[in-house]
């Protein structure tokens, strides 16, 4: 690797893999970004969203009781589950929607998996009056059923995806797709902090406002940088997100968590960097489950959010150099965090956020008093609450 | 290897006589048996270059049928390296130009350097990379030329100024997408492709052929009277999902039409 980095690239992550068909709205997108990103007005018009909208800053919060249950660590949830819209998407959303407009589109395009980000992009689109698709794998629509219909009543059209494992994977795929046959009017608004360049940079940018707001809210109720932060990984949005404005401070441990489903020692999992090799696929270089044919594998965690066969170019990056750690998370183990944090502090998390605190309760008890763990909370439980009542056997439906 | 010279596997000799049928199949699809009749059925119904396609799991330029015919030749077992001992057998008897087209993760995962040695070895000389834009090109370029397989370069309709950089560096042939969409079949192509194709050829001599939804022969001799040839996937794959590992006569049949729709384009 030379030391001039290449553009939109991670080290050696990143790029633009795509069809000769959307380099050119894809290098529209980045030149609007240039431009737009330092405007004053689209700067103002973002913050105003992000205050009277969103419910910006979002609460730093000390969690007493499992701080002392656990004994060790003071542990703080960054409350992103308290945005409008119940989970960090929406940060990425505004910004990636009004920049759209500003570009002339007329049509969001967008993928799910959990269905936060569908919910959140067709909010946006309805805020900001337009039209919206999303492409959610079929499997996740059955999963999620509720929030199809929360994306169908905020006026957005919902297309389950039936190619390949009919999960996120596919949903990014057939997204793509959709924007080759349309893209003149048309803005893929990614969710996660993948694909080509420059999403993954646009969504990092538009999510490090959770660590912006982290970092001056810590300093203030500690008066010093906190131990380790902690956020769960998929594509890898809102940890990156969380660990943005911490990468300089070198004394901070940044801490991301996989989805292990099943175990990392079976094939039901999701954890791309414990199990991952090299490769190239939706738009970057980056780390993917695949077998040795470059045949990208199917995926599993209970938590549909997660469940994706790689990451996002930049914690490739922040893994290589050791900057950030990545850890494998169970479906078990997320699932006693999710009652755990319900029990203890009376907040329901997402599962995708319960592998995060799931990690926090092994690691807080070896942690001493002094030092204080900051987990994002990514997104609130509700969307979560049937799947995990039937995990534990209930005979419950949505 | 038999008598024909080695230069009869060069991607220029698909051009030499005239416009050119280029035909796509699926390697392993329905099986790898099938694919190596099937590629020896249209080099002698009268194609003049064909493209094997190696599947890819997640093949995101792909519409509907050649998903499907990726998955069926994945669940056949048509892993890369078996796909190259299917491609030693058919060199035996085979001597047209052969491309090989896949996404970028089976080559770069598998080692580009043995990838392309392989091709070399059975004299392919072309590579089709629908997910490698021309920026990302210098992934593979260099350790493809060094074992003489050309980087065939595409352009879109929405190609417009990054036509002159793509075409005046384009090798082999440049493939030109017909219209705006993944690969499948069209009924009709609204793009002013001739306007496309003429200003691709402002920049390059080399050959330009155009691919994407052409299935009738009434497509193909148009797109052949603007261009330098025809490409044709989906339809034939759509031939092979129909009559699985007996659609010898049926796609022998077809290629014939097709070539010589394409032969009768002025």
């Amino acid at each position: 690797m030379s030391e001039v980095q290449r553009k939109g690239r991670y080290g050696e992550h990143g790029g633009q893999y795509i069809p000769e068909i959307l380099m050119n709205a894809v290098l529209e997108v980045e030149a609007a970004y240039d431009k737009y990103k330092n405007d004053p007005d689209f700067v103002a018009e973002l913050e105003e969203l992000q205050v009277n909208y969103t419910g910006r800053p979002s609460i730093l919060y000390y969690a007493k009781h499992m701080s002392e249950d656990l004994g060790g660590a003071k542990i703080y949830l960054k409350r992103e589950d308290l945005n409008h819209t119940g989970s960090h998407k929406i940060n990425n959303v505004l910004g990636q929607v009004l920049l759209a407009k500003r570009m002339g589109k007329k049509r969001i395009i967008a993928e799910t998996g959990a269905g936060q980000h569908g919910v959140a992009a067709a909010t946006a689109a309805a805020l900001l009056g337009m039209e919206c698709e999303i492409f959610m794998g079929k499997e996740d629509t059955e999963r999620q059923a509720l929030n199809v219909y929360r994306m169908e009543l905020l006026g957005a059209k919902v297309h389950p995806v039936t190619s390949g494992t009919m999960t996120l994977k596919d949903a990014v795929s057939e997204t793509l797709r959709e924007w080759t046959r349309r893209v003149d009017d048309t803005y893929y608004a990614m969710g996660s902090a993948v694909g080509p360049h420059p999403f993954p940079m646009i969504v990092r940018d538009f999510q490090s406002i959770i660590s912006k707001e982290a970092r001056e809210q810590i300093l203030d109720a500690e008066g010093k940088l906190p131990s380790m932060v902690l956020a769960c990984v998929g594509g890898g949005s809102n940890a990156i997100g969380m660990f943005y404005h911490f990468i300089p401070d070198e004394g901070v441990k940044l801490v991301g968590c996989e989805a292990a489903g099943l175990g990392i020692e079976t094939k039901e999992h999701a954890a791309t960097l414990a199990k991952g090799t090299p490769g190239i696929f939706h738009g970057m270089r980056s780390y993917f489950v695949q077998n040795e044919y470059g045949q990208i594998a199917p995926v599993y965690s209970i938590s549909a959010g997660l469940d994706y066969p790689g990451i996002g170019p930049e914690h490739s990056y922040l893994h290589d150099t050791g900057r950030a750690t990545y850890v494998p998370i169970t479906d078990e183990e997320a699932v006693t965090a999710f009652e755990y944090l319900s029990r203890t502090e009376g907040i329901i998390p997402a599962i995708e956020s319960a592998h995060a605190v799931a990690h926090a309760m092994k690691v807080a008890p070896t942690m001493g008093r002094d030092e204080s763990i900051i987990i994002c909370i990514s997104g609130r439980g509700d969307k979560d609450v049937a799947a995990m009542a039937r995990y534990r056997g209930y005979d419950i439906n949505e | 290897m038999n008598k024909v010279q080695q230069d009869s596997y060069a991607i220029e000799q698909a051009f030499a006589k005239g416009k050119a049928f280029i035909g796509f199949l699926t390697a392993g699809d329905p099986n790898l048996e099938a694919t190596a009749r099937y590629i020896k059925v249209m080099a002698d119904a009268g194609a003049d270059l064909v493209e094997i396609g190696i599947p890819f799991s997640d093949p995101v330029a792909e519409g509907e049928v050649i998903q499907r015919a990726s998955q069926r030749a994945l669940k056949s077992g048509a892993l890369t390296d078996a796909i190259f001992a299917m491609v030693a057998k058919v060199r035996e008897t085979v001597t047209i130009p052969l491309v090989f087209m896949t996404y970028l993760n089976p080559v770069y995962v598998y080692g580009a350097e043995k990838f392309f040695a392989r091709c070399q070895a059975l004299n392919i000389r072309g590579i089709i990379v629908p997910d490698m834009p021309y920026e990302e090109k210098g992934e593979i370029e260099d350790v493809a030329a060094a074992a003489g397989v050309t980087v065939i370069s595409l352009i879109a309709p929405t190609s417009e100024q990054r036509i002159e950089r793509i075409a005046s560096d384009a090798k082999g042939f440049v493939y030109c997408v017909s219209s705006l969409g993944v690969t499948g079949v069209r009924k009709e192509i609204t793009t002013d492709i001739a306007g496309l194709v003429q200003t691709i050829k402002k920049y390059t001599d080399v050959p330009v052929a155009i691919g994407f939804g052409i299935a009738e022969p009434e497509q193909a001799k148009a797109m052949a009277a603007v261009s330098d040839g025809a490409i044709v996937g989906s339809a034939i794959v759509k031939i092979i999902e129909a009559h699985g590992d007996a659609a010898d006569e049926a796609l022998g049949e077809y290629v014939k039409t097709m070539k010589a729709a394409v032969v009768s384009a002025v």
